[in-house]
């Protein structure tokens, strides 16, 4: 398809902007001016709108397709979300911030303190920021307020640690890094947890933080978790929560309750908010009462009279993670959602995706192998290494399904596992889809067996086939030239 | 309550999914959790319906007071935003898309992300661009992380006159990094070029700039990126959009990395978010980028096609040793900036950023003439400008509210001493008749006063 850009003719508007009712004011002087204008589209509305639909038709969605991408949580996202977030987008943030604004904000505030009171009590915590922008920023933040906790105890300098499993995603070890820390790797042992007598040798008064996420990234729930915090707290180390995977234990267990002390969640993963092509997402992150004090500001308190207002005069905070309170239009989604399904719709969220987890993983477990073979949560890791033998890889099969209507699960992650084909179904696809989807997984081993070169030639059915990476990466091209 | 349609299995599905699996009940798919951790309250309100929960989402907004008339920024700005950019940003085969991983079918997004790294680098006049990152504040910071990697070096300089917000989180980020941080306070509301020239020298990693900076005030830097780079330091500037419609583009100021929030572009104010942050740099800074980048290549056919490229920087391969740890990024609102940005167009853009310039000055004018009222800049402005009040701005702005004015940002909560400033903010969205109106009801708000 032609670039926006190539589709440009001098002159042409894709909108009419408002006439001036003001005097033209003096031009500024020639040295503050940009010497050309920006070379940017020249469309009518017609040629934008064309083109942006015809690019959109061009994705692979969760509307349009199952989308079984483990680790993402690609659940179905209710409509009324949307509509709910557009009823706050004439509300400018800066309003809160002035003398006499907390008055005339009520009612974003009270949606950001309702909410974190919602996702405290989901994950036994005692109280939620919601300005982390995403996971990763709510990583990043949790362990500054670690690094802040342990600090204020006068142990800046002994903390030099965070210890994570093998198993962790990749945001684990790069937002430790970003608060300071050295990083500290358990394997994985042959049980899928991470290593319990290697993890107790790697524990010294060193180690400020342990990074989890349970259910880990193969889809098991460490029976040991409880265990593992003690050990964690009796060296002074706290325990850090990965909410990438809370869609599975909603009711059923709370991180808060089995010895975590920090933790985020992905709004855009458990609590149905869209993904929107890589973000916008929300990393609220909640803490244990020992943790509040080192928040970032502004801290949204509730007063005696039950007002909402603006706390900026605690001495110990990590001080402002993003310039405002947080992806305000994904939290209200997600408070929508919260709502919505409320304590009984929660549970069977959890219950649904568990089961349908389980249900894909002994229906393809005769077909593709299956390196943990034991109950797992919301996802299931199965290995392509009996595919490896006909010469097929993970990203074969990837691609095949392409061709047949699916998005490919995650592959080659966990690293800790080769060839790693991670599903997560999600409680909102029916049996119906799945069944159709396991149908096409069990062509796809056949066909590496019988037709290994059908699977290497895939997809076959898109715009375009598989694409040259190395070239991409060698030219650099990031942007159109001219 | 019935939750099928979101959960939609029947019981007799259930049954039969229970069946294949070889267990009695979805509660034993719950054993690996020992019984002792179990939740034991879980104390969330019951379900509503759909309408009910709109109903509640609506008394929520409605508990907010409607229709402030907005001489604010600060960072965020209440700009037109084309019907186009909900339109097509409300596709759901752009909004209910993953990451684009899977380039074959993810072209869509892919396809509109290199155009928006395009729009990006033509704005800036820079070479290459990412695919987002949070927003400006975060963008701040992970420029000057950048800077660090870059140069080997640990000490960031930060113009006081950048956003208090931005250096807010620039410290934060960095608290834990062994940096050195040196603020420059301002003087007359530009960077103190005097004290610059004591502080620059070869353990400088960077300098942040913001242009226009927080009081408004427009300023040319290219002299200063040649003393930055006279130490081998880097500049950094923190740029508004809009204004790069008129505004001499970092490219031509010898800014070596570009960043800014891209709210202006398409994003509704939403108290707060979710908008973008942008970051563009020269291209030999690319392997030192943050984030997601989309680069071109072609296919086996040699058809062209996109791909997420330079991955090997990133959190999951790189793990503790990536360039930055983000991983989700603000993709679907980068998307409405480019929808923004082609909408408005070339020609319009200048247009826009003309149109913001001559409703500011327009109001400047009017609240200079209003008795003990001055404008503090000798500097030339864009669309926001600092007066000082003969009071307490502070009590001026609380008062104006009432009125359904929000008056501007009072500086004296940021910069000691500054407590009779006002900063000004006027978008093209305000007419002739609500400056006017701003105008008399702040005349009246200081004659009040001396009475």
């Amino acid at each position: 398809m032609q670039l926006i850009y190539e589709q440009s003719t001098p002159g042409r508007r894709g909108v009419k902007l408002p006439a001036s009712d003001v005097p033209v004011a003096p031009s500024l002087p020639e040295s503050l001016l940009r010497a050309e204008r920006a070379g940017l589209a020249e469309v009518s509305e017609l040629d934008l709108v064309r083109h942006f639909t015809n690019l959109s038709r061009r994705n692979f969605s969760v509307d349009t397709n199952f989308y079984p991408l483990g680790s993402c949580t690609m659940k179905y996202n209710a409509k009324v979300l949307e509509n709910s977030a557009n009823l706050f987008a004439p509300f400018h943030p800066m309003t809160a911030l002035l003398p006499g604004g907390v008055e005339l904000c009520q009612g974003t505030l009270g949606m950001l303190y309702d909410l974190g009171q919602l996702l405290a009590d989901i994950t036994g915590m005692d109280e939620v920021t919601t300005q982390p922008l995403a996971g990763a920023h709510g990583e990043m933040t949790g362990i500054m307020l670690i690094a802040a906790y342990h600090a204020s105890r006068g142990n800046k300098a002994k903390k030099k640690y965070v210890v994570v499993p093998d198993s962790s995603h990749g945001t684990n070890p790069a937002s430790a890094a970003i608060a300071g820390y050295e990083i500290i790797t358990v394997p994985t042992a042959p049980y899928g947890d991470m290593d319990l007598e290697l993890f107790k040798k790697a524990m010294t008064d060193e180690v400020a933080a342990v990074m989890m996420t349970c259910p880990n990234t193969l889809g098991l729930f460490n029976p040991h978790i409880k265990e593992i915090s003690d050990i964690a707290h009796s060296h002074d180390a706290l325990m850090y929560y990965d909410g990438a995977n809370l869609n599975a234990i909603m009711g059923k267990v709370k991180p808060g309750d089995v010895g975590f002390d920090v933790i985020h969640v992905n709004l855009h993963k458990t609590f149905g908010t869209p993904h929107g092509g890589g973000g916008p997402g929300s990393g609220p992150v909640g803490v244990k009462s020992a943790l509040i004090p080192f928040l970032p500001q502004p801290r949204i308190v509730m007063d005696d009279d039950g007002l909402l207002q603006l706390e900026t005069t605690n001495q110990g905070t990590i001080g402002r993670t993003a310039n405002f309170f947080g992806n305000f239009g994904v939290m209200a989604k997600a408070y929508a959602y919260i709502i919505m399904l409320g304590r009984e719709g929660l549970i069977r969220v959890s219950e649904q995706a568990v089961l349908n987890a389980n249900y894909i993983k002994e229906r393809l477990k005769p077909y593709y192998d299956l390196p943990y073979d034991m109950t797992c949560m919301h996802e299931c890791v199965f290995s392509a290494s009996k595919q490896l033998a006909h010469g097929v890889h993970a990203i074969d099969i990837a691609k095949f399904l392409i061709d047949r209507g699916y998005h490919p699960p995650t592959v080659y992650f966990p690293m800790i596992v080769k060839e790693a084909i991670m599903i997560e179904p999600t409680e909102t696809e029916s049996k119906a889809t799945m069944d159709a989807f396991i149908e096409v997984m069990i062509e796809a081993a056949r066909e590496a067996e019988l037709n290994p070169q059908a699977l290497h030639d895939a997809p076959l059915t898109m715009p375009i086939s598989r694409l040259d990476e190395t070239k991409a990466a060698r030219e650099q091209k990031v942007c159109c030239v001219g | 309550m019935n939750d099928s349609h979101y959960c939609p299995h029947t019981p007799e599905e259930i049954a039969e999914m229970l069946s294949t699996i070889g267990v009695a009940s979805v509660e034993e798919l719950f054993a690996p959790i020992p019984t002792e951790l179990r939740a034991k309250t879980f104390n969330l309100p019951a379900g509503m319906s759909e309408f009910e929960t709109y109903g509640r989402m609506q008394e929520l907004a409605g508990d907010n007071t409607p229709g402030m008339v907005n001489f604010i920024g600060g960072g965020f700005y209440d700009h037109i935003i084309p019907a186009v950019v909900d339109h097509l940003s409300g596709r759901a085969e752009f909004y209910t898309a993953y990451t684009p991983y899977q380039p074959e079918c993810s072209q869509g997004t892919l396809q509109a992300l290199f155009e928006y790294q395009t729009a990006i680098c033509r704005l800036t006049g820079l070479d290459v661009s990412n695919a987002s990152l949070y927003d400006g504040g975060t963008a701040c910071a992970e420029a000057a992380m950048m800077a660090l990697r870059v140069t080997g070096r640990n000490k960031i300089l930060i113009d006081g006159s950048v956003s208090p917000f931005s250096r807010q989180v620039v410290k934060t980020y960095l608290f834990n990094l062994d940096v050195e941080i040196v603020e420059i306070d301002p003087l007359d509301g530009l960077l103190n070029r005097a004290e610059l020239a004591s502080l620059l020298d070869d353990s400088v990693a960077a300098l942040l700039v913001q242009n226009p900076n927080f009081f408004g005030s427009i300023e040319d830097f290219t002299a200063v990126a040649g003393q930055v780079h006279g130490v081998g330091a880097l500049l950094i500037g923190s740029v508004y959009p809009i204004a790069l419609g008129i505004l001499k583009t970092p490219g031509e100021t010898g800014i070596d990395i570009a960043v800014g929030d891209g709210q202006s572009l398409g994003n509704p104010l939403s108290f707060g978010g979710p908008s973008f942050g942008f970051i563009a740099a020269k291209k030999t800074f690319i392997r030192n980028m943050p984030g997601r980048i989309v680069g071109e290549t072609v296919d086996k056919n040699g058809t062209r096609g996109y791909v997420l490229t330079l991955q090997a920087r990133e959190q999951h391969i790189k793990r503790h040793k990536a360039t930055s740890n983000i991983c989700s990024n603000q993709g679907l609102c980068a998307l409405r900036g480019l929808i923004f940005l082609s909408a408005v167009g070339k020609e319009g853009l200048a247009e826009l950023a003309r149109l913001n310039r001559d409703k500011a000055e327009y109001a400047k004018a009017r609240l200079a003439a209003i008795p003990g009222v001055t404008v503090l800049q000798v500097a030339p402005t864009f669309n926001e400008f600092t007066v000082s009040l003969p009071k307490d701005a502070a009590e001026v702005v609380a008062e104006l509210l009432k009125a359904g004015i929000a008056a501007g940002v009072p500086l004296g909560q940021y910069y000691l001493g500054s407590e009779n400033c006002l900063v000004v903010t006027v978008t093209e969205k305000r007419s002739k008749k609500e400056i006017d109106k701003f105008a008399e009801a702040l005349q009246s708000e200081l004659i009040a006063i001396h009475f």
